[in-house]
């Protein structure tokens, strides 16, 4: 009788302990999950608080005057050699007629963007009429003085920390209470290439890279990935080969990436002589990565596939080949599509290999096909990080939040597709 | 002719050679109402056809492409003054590169005299003279392939079992690309390290404490020994390493555990998906995070209490990258818990035991190889995690266990190394490979154990 008393008091000295460490446990859980979603909020904050202003940029008015002299001399259009900044020039000279000496001048050019000369070249390209006019025209500002308007430059520090003079600070300001200073849409961040001057760069060029590489990607990647899991879940014998197929497979999905850049450096470029930089190059190799996921969402699939309806087929005379095409493919297809997707937004985000195959370089052009030079948007994300300009970090976070948002379209895409195709057995 | 457009002459070809196989099948029977006369269904002598057109045009095709510019810059090299032919290897390569430049029209690097735009010229008579004879071949082989399958058609002719073993095959022939993809993997970083190795000592490149890889370009030139000790390099991806899977795998596990045994349906419904948004995001991104919001944190932490901070630390670096491995770790962890049978836990809770004794006491230990298996799976892939690494981490080869100092890692050096313009024969680039074979080789092993264990263990319980 004593006995059992002694183990209930054991128990029961023991409990409140046994209760403080359960919490304990408890809030440790709620901590570890916290510091995940935490970090996720924490990243998403920072990077619209950043990212966010880039999508506005500040553009300035200006009165040029389409001189004939200067653009069409002799009455002939030259749109090469014609001088358009000296246009842009002489407005901001007569805008501030009491700037004299070679610096300030110098100084006060450099607060509009250089692509305000192109923007009149390609305004008098589209309409000659216009020469020998006055035109009142917004043409981008240079990327400090939207800076200076975004906040982003401190005008309250000494000049020498700031990269506006002082001088300049006061012609900006001279410009804004005038109304000659607009934010507007940062149409350039779409449109354009990428460039030095971060008032012009945009991710047109990487963003058609990017989908030049996804073309080729899942082009080769689907029907191979399907092929393969159709293969190793129908017809592969129990063998040594397929064992070993198997094991191959799971152990790529899990090699780093960069080593399939390796791989494409030295066969795909090195060997094969294909051209560096070139999409279809990034293609292959994104296609080789996506492979290994592909194959296993489908085989995943397949397998979901009850064997009755196999069964049903060839009971009815259907060869085995005909079993898995007019019958099993169909009804694996909407997980082998989702398995593609989740596949292409993981290429879509990949950069490290593509570092190895040359698509790092500066490429202005935007690239109109599968073998021209491009870069592509998670590169371009990389290249604009190193940029010590300010202007380019808020455009990397831009550019970041455009990635992001494919990627989430795509999800969204294997959601949809998952929910609405999916049959429960 | 355009490839494109030959492959696509190539597609209609074989669309009419379907209608005119699956035709003649039926017109040999006496027409569809007799379809039963046959051996296969109709459509399966049109397809028959179509492979006859299709596959060796497309093989014929396929060998093409990989052929031609090898002959045709063979073809114009040999054309070529002999005084050019007599040029190095690399003098000659620079010169087919500008040769090509100029016959598509670009700006080559160096001023264009007659041999060169004469070679330009026939480049480019070359290249459309092959066009030519390609289509042709191709057009032929396809249209000789048609007929001679569409006169064999035969309503004995077993069609159906001819093509499906044409698919089998083509099937297997996917399937062998992942075993082609590793072989390729293994032979391009094999032989470009045994070249590396013929010029610096195995021993020095794996126990050598110094790594200064800029080689000499001038003979005389200071400071610049090329020196290949990789240790630096290992201790350095250990140790970010190390400080990503000490973020990593308790916040996953402890995560893990109380999304499988704590959390209500509806929080669990909420974190999972959140979570795997942060498995979602593209490694450059958190490189971007960890360089320019994780590292001035870092810096400035450590010196409000008096630690002198590199601005690249390792610690940026590793912290980022554990939260990125997070969603591995508790996914993996997930599944071996949940892999343990529900008996062992309910006899626990049953025998009195808190459910965090349950869960310290039965669960874990029982699902403990799964769980290493996940966490060896997650230092493979932090430890050929590239972007991260690359932004945030250093590019001097410190040999330090200081988690505040820059450190570089393996896969930092293999991008500085190959990025840009390379000569392919100096030790420098060559090095690449050989630590890409470290690399993967490294990996390659923690992959294989950590998936057998988790293997191993599933079977265990199943």
């Amino acid at each position: 009788m004593s006995k059992v008393q002694t183990t209930l008091q054991k128990v029961e000295a023991g409990l409140a302990r046994r209760r403080r460490k359960e919490k304990t446990f408890r809030v440790l859980g709620i901590l570890a999950t916290a510091v995940g979603v935490l970090f996720l909020g924490v990243f998403f904050a920072t990077l619209i608080a950043e990212g966010a202003s880039a999508f506005r940029q500040t553009f300035m008015q200006m009165d040029v005057e389409l001189r004939e002299d200067v653009i069409a001399p002799g009455g002939e259009l030259d749109l090469v050699y014609a001088d358009f900044d000296g246009l842009v020039r002489t407005s901001l000279r007569e805008q501030f007629p009491d700037v004299s000496g070679r610096g300030d001048r110098r100084q006060l050019y450099r607060i509009v963007s250089a692509g305000a000369g192109y923007q009149l070249r390609d305004m008098v390209e589209a309409s000659p009429e216009l020469i020998g006019t006055m035109q009142t025209v917004w043409v981008p500002a240079a990327s400090n003085v939207d800076m200076l308007v975004k906040g982003n430059i401190d005008p309250a520090i000494d000049e020498s920390l700031r990269p506006l003079s002082d001088k300049q600070i006061g012609w900006i300001n001279t410009l804004q209470e005038a109304g000659k200073l607009e934010r507007r849409f940062n149409v350039a961040l779409f449109t354009n290439g990428d460039s030095r001057e971060p008032e012009l760069a945009g991710i047109r060029g990487a963003a058609m890279g990017s989908l030049y590489m996804l073309i080729v990607t899942i082009v080769l990647s689907f029907p191979i990935g399907a092929a393969a899991a159709i293969y190793l879940e129908e017809f592969a014998p129990k063998s040594r080969w397929s064992d070993l197929i198997e094991v191959n497979i799971n152990n790529l999905a899990a090699v780093p990436s960069i080593v399939f850049g390796l791989l494409g450096l030295a066969v795909f470029i090195n060997w094969m002589g294909l051209p560096r930089s070139a999409p279809l190059v990034g293609g292959l190799v994104l296609t080789l990565l996506t492979l290994p996921v592909i194959i296993i969402a489908s085989r995943a699939a397949i397998q979901a596939v009850p064997p009755s309806i196999r069964e049903a087929a060839l009971g009815l005379g259907a060869s085995q080949m005909q079993v898995v095409f007019h019958h099993v493919l169909p009804l694996a297809l909407p997980g082998m599509l989702t398995g593609t997707i989740i596949g292409m937004s993981r290429a879509l985000g990949e950069s490290a290999p593509l570092l190895m195959i040359g698509m790092v370089a500066f490429i202005v052009d935007v690239p109109g096909g599968f073998t021209d030079p491009s870069t592509a948007l998670p590169v371009q994300i990389y290249l604009w990080a190193d940029s010590p300009e300010r202007a380019f970090a808020e455009r990397t976070s831009a550019a970041i939040i455009v990635l992001l948002g494919f990627l989430l379209l795509m999800n969204l895409a294997a959601v949809i597709v998952r929910k609405r195709m999916e049959r429960k057995w | 002719m355009q490839s494109t457009t030959l492959i696509l002459l190539l597609g209609l070809m074989s669309i009419a050679a379907f209608y005119f196989g699956r035709r003649r099948s039926l017109a040999l029977v006496g027409g569809p109402g007799h379809g039963s006369a046959l051996h296969s269904l109709p459509g399966y002598y049109g397809y028959y056809v179509v492979v006859w057109v299709a596959l060796p045009a497309l093989a014929l095709l396929l060998i093409w492409v990989l052929v031609e510019p090898r002959i045709v810059v063979a073809l114009v090299i040999r054309g070529l003054p002999l005084s050019y032919q007599d040029l190095s290897a690399g003098e000659l390569n620079l010169l087919v590169n500008n040769i090509r430049n100029l016959a598509a029209g670009d700006v080559t690097s160096v001023n264009v005299d007659a041999v060169l735009q004469n070679a330009a010229d026939r480049f480019n008579g070359y290249v459309a003279k092959s066009r030519q004879l390609l289509a042709v071949l191709a057009v032929g082989m396809a249209g000789l392939g048609g007929t001679i399958a569409w006169q064999r058609i035969d309503p004995d002719l077993r069609a159906r079992n001819r093509v499906e073993s044409v698919v089998r095959l083509m099937l297997i022939a996917a399937s062998s690309i992942a075993i082609l993809t590793t072989i390729g993997i293994v032979l391009s970083v094999l032989f470009e390290a045994i070249r590396f190795f013929q010029k610096v000592p195995l021993t020095e490149f794996l126990f050598g404490l110094n790594w200064s890889p800029q080689t000499a370009i001038r003979a005389d030139q200071v400071g610049s020994s090329g020196s290949f000790g990789a240790v630096p390099l290992f201790t350095g991806t250990l140790l970010i390493t190390g400080i990503a899977m000490v973020v990593a795998v308790p916040v996953g596990l402890m995560t893990a555990i109380y999304l499988a045994e704590y959390s209500s349906n509806r929080v669990r419904a909420i974190a999972k998906p959140l979570l795997e948004v942060l498995a979602g995001i593209p490694t450059v991104v958190y490189g971007f995070f960890a360089a320019l919001t994780v590292a001035p944190w870092v810096r400035q932490a450590g010196e409000s209490v008096g630690i002198s901070v590199a601005s690249e630390s390792a610690m940026a670096a590793g912290l980022v990258m554990g939260i990125m491995i997070i969603p591995l770790v508790s996914s993996l962890s997930d599944d071996a818990i949940n892999a343990v049978p529900s008996t062992m836990r309910d006899g626990a809770l049953g025998l009195g035991s808190t459910r965090s004794e349950t869960m310290t006491k039965v669960i874990l230990p029982a699902a403990l190889p799964g769980i290493v298996g996940g966490i060896l799976l997650a230092v493979s892939r932090a430890i050929g995690e590239t972007m991260i690494v690359v932004m945030a981490a250093g590019l001097a080869a410190n040999l330090t266990a200081n988690p505040f100092e820059a450190v570089t890692t393996v896969t930092v050096q293999i991008v500085t190394l190959l990025v840009g313009d390379q000569e392919f024969d100096s030790a420098k680039t060559l090095a690449a490979f050989a630590l890409g074979l470290m690399l993967f080789v490294v990996t390659l092993v923690l992959n294989i154990v950590g998936l057998s264990f988790v293997r191993k263990y599933r079977e265990q319980y199943e």
